[in-house]
């Protein structure tokens, strides 16, 4: 008897929520099928931190609001043959660029220093050289990489990311009926 | 003088009445041509340029230009949807649209038609400009980040209600919306109720028809002219 190689998955989730890695545990048993066809690489959802191999596919949730987040992209497109933006972070910068009308130095005074609920006599803002260095905008993820899809929603249905999922990897369109495309 | 005229939209010949627009023409032989500033109550001012298609091959906006007899119109063609496609992009990139946490999700013209076009990403870097929110009215909110410019809400005031309740100020890249405070606005004004985004909404009246029932959530935009013309089927 011959094991196929089974494709790999890596998945991240940089400037989001979790809610998309939440949506794609929601696909509920249809879980057990996917592992059934594929090896997830890199991912939270088996904890391993870096590549083990080369990817078929990669999936990002997220877009990018600091440096950290920008290096593990362009290592997602190094080492994923397809790169899927999933979500609305990842697609338009989401949620976390309503910042980017403000400027960051108020962002940051906001948060750290004269926010209604903020104790914070000395006034001093987080500089451990641990922390990423935040961007001055977030942006969306092809402002950064080269992507090859993105999955709209906020985060997408179960149901998208399993259509999406088995196209590709049954080398299909991705062609999703009318009542998946939402932006929300 | 005749009533009627003839003319072709994509080889097809229709009927059309003298006086009519192109896209008024279009849409009553079930012809949807995408359009986000015309609306069939009110005077088209040809702001948005989403409705364009070729007019004996030149390019011209359906809304504004009046049938005639003998004209050739092409209204789908992979260029035209590019074109439009990349309109409807200029205006996500130009504003701040954040769908998730908009009140007009589900039921916004512009969002509606992003999802026709089949708009996945936008091929323009975001803008993100620094725009207010205007809530000092007690039961309108005023949300420049996500006005498009259209000037229905302009027109409505000026001619539907016969105030001038709302006026554009500043050109190019500093157009933007003023409310004059000539006149009271009032929740009742057509001015309040025709903008096809989330920019002039009432208050008090947010996310109030459930998911799964909003206007776009089964049936893409068009759909409804389309269903006027049996050989038509909506993408
Ligand atoms: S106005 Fe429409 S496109 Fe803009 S954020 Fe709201 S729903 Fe989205
Ligand atoms: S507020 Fe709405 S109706 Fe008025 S110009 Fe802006 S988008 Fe158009
Ligand atoms: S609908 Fe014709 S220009 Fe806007």
């Amino acid at each position: 008897m011959t094991t196929a190689v089974k494709p790999r998955i890596a998945t991240v989730s940089l400037a989001g929520c979790f809610g998309c890695h939440m949506s794609l545990l929601d696909i509920d048993e249809r879980l057990l099928d996917l592992v059934e066809i594929v090896d997830f690489d890199r991912s939270p959802i088996d904890d391993i931190k870096t590549f083990t191999h080369r990817c078929a596919i990669g999936l990002v949730e997220g877009g990018c609001a600091n440096d950290e987040n920008v290096h593990v992209l362009e290592e997602f497109r190094e080492n994923c043959d397809i790169l899927v933006s999933i979500g609305e972070c990842a697609r338009t910068g989401g949620i976390p660029a309503l910042r980017n009308s403000i400027p960051l130095a108020e962002c940051l005074d906001e948060a750290y220093r004269s926010g209604p609920t903020v104790y914070n006599p000395t006034g001093t803002l987080p500089t451990d050289e641990e922390l990423p260095l935040l961007l001055n905008r977030v942006v969306p993820c092809h402002e950064v990489v080269r992507i090859d899809y993105h999955v709209m929603g906020c985060p997408p249905s179960a149901e998208t990311l399993w259509q999406v999922l088995t196209a590709l990897l049954s080398n299909e369109k991705v062609q999703l009926p009318y009542e998946l495309i939402k932006y929300d | 003088m005749p009533e009627e005229v003839t003319l072709t939209i994509d080889g097809k010949k229709i009927t059309a009445k003298i006086g009519q627009s192109i896209l008024e023409a279009a849409e009553e032989n079930g012809v949807y041509i995408p359009h986000l500033c015309a609306l069939q109550e009110l005077h088209s001012t040809g702001a948005c340029r989403v409705c364009m298609v070729r007019i004996d091959g030149r390019y011209s906006a359906s809304c504004t230009q009046p049938v005639s007899d003998g004209l050739q119109v092409e209204v789908e063609s992979d260029e035209l949807l590019e074109i439009r496609k990349m309109i409807v992009e200029m205006l996500f990139a130009e504003g701040n649209h954040f769908c998730p946490c908009c009140e007009k999700s589900g039921n916004c013209e512009l969002q509606a038609l992003a999802y026709r076009l089949g708009i996945d990403s936008v091929r323009f870097p975001y803008q993100f400009p620094q725009r207010e929110v205007d809530a000092e009215h007690p039961d309108v909110f005023i949300d420049h980040n996500r006005c498009i410019l259209c000037g229905r809400c302009v027109e409505a005031s000026r001619n539907a209600d016969h105030k001038t309740a709302l006026e554009f100020i500043g050109r190019g890249k500093n157009k933007r919306l003023a409310v004059t405070g000539i006149v009271d606005l009032d929740r009742a004004d057509k001015a309040v109720s025709v903008c096809p985004v989330g920019a002039i909404l009432l208050k008090r009246q947010a996310f109030q028809v459930p998911l799964g029932q909003r206007r776009f959530d089964h049936e893409p935009i068009g759909a409804e002219v389309e269903s006027r013309n049996p050989e038509v089927r909506t993408p």
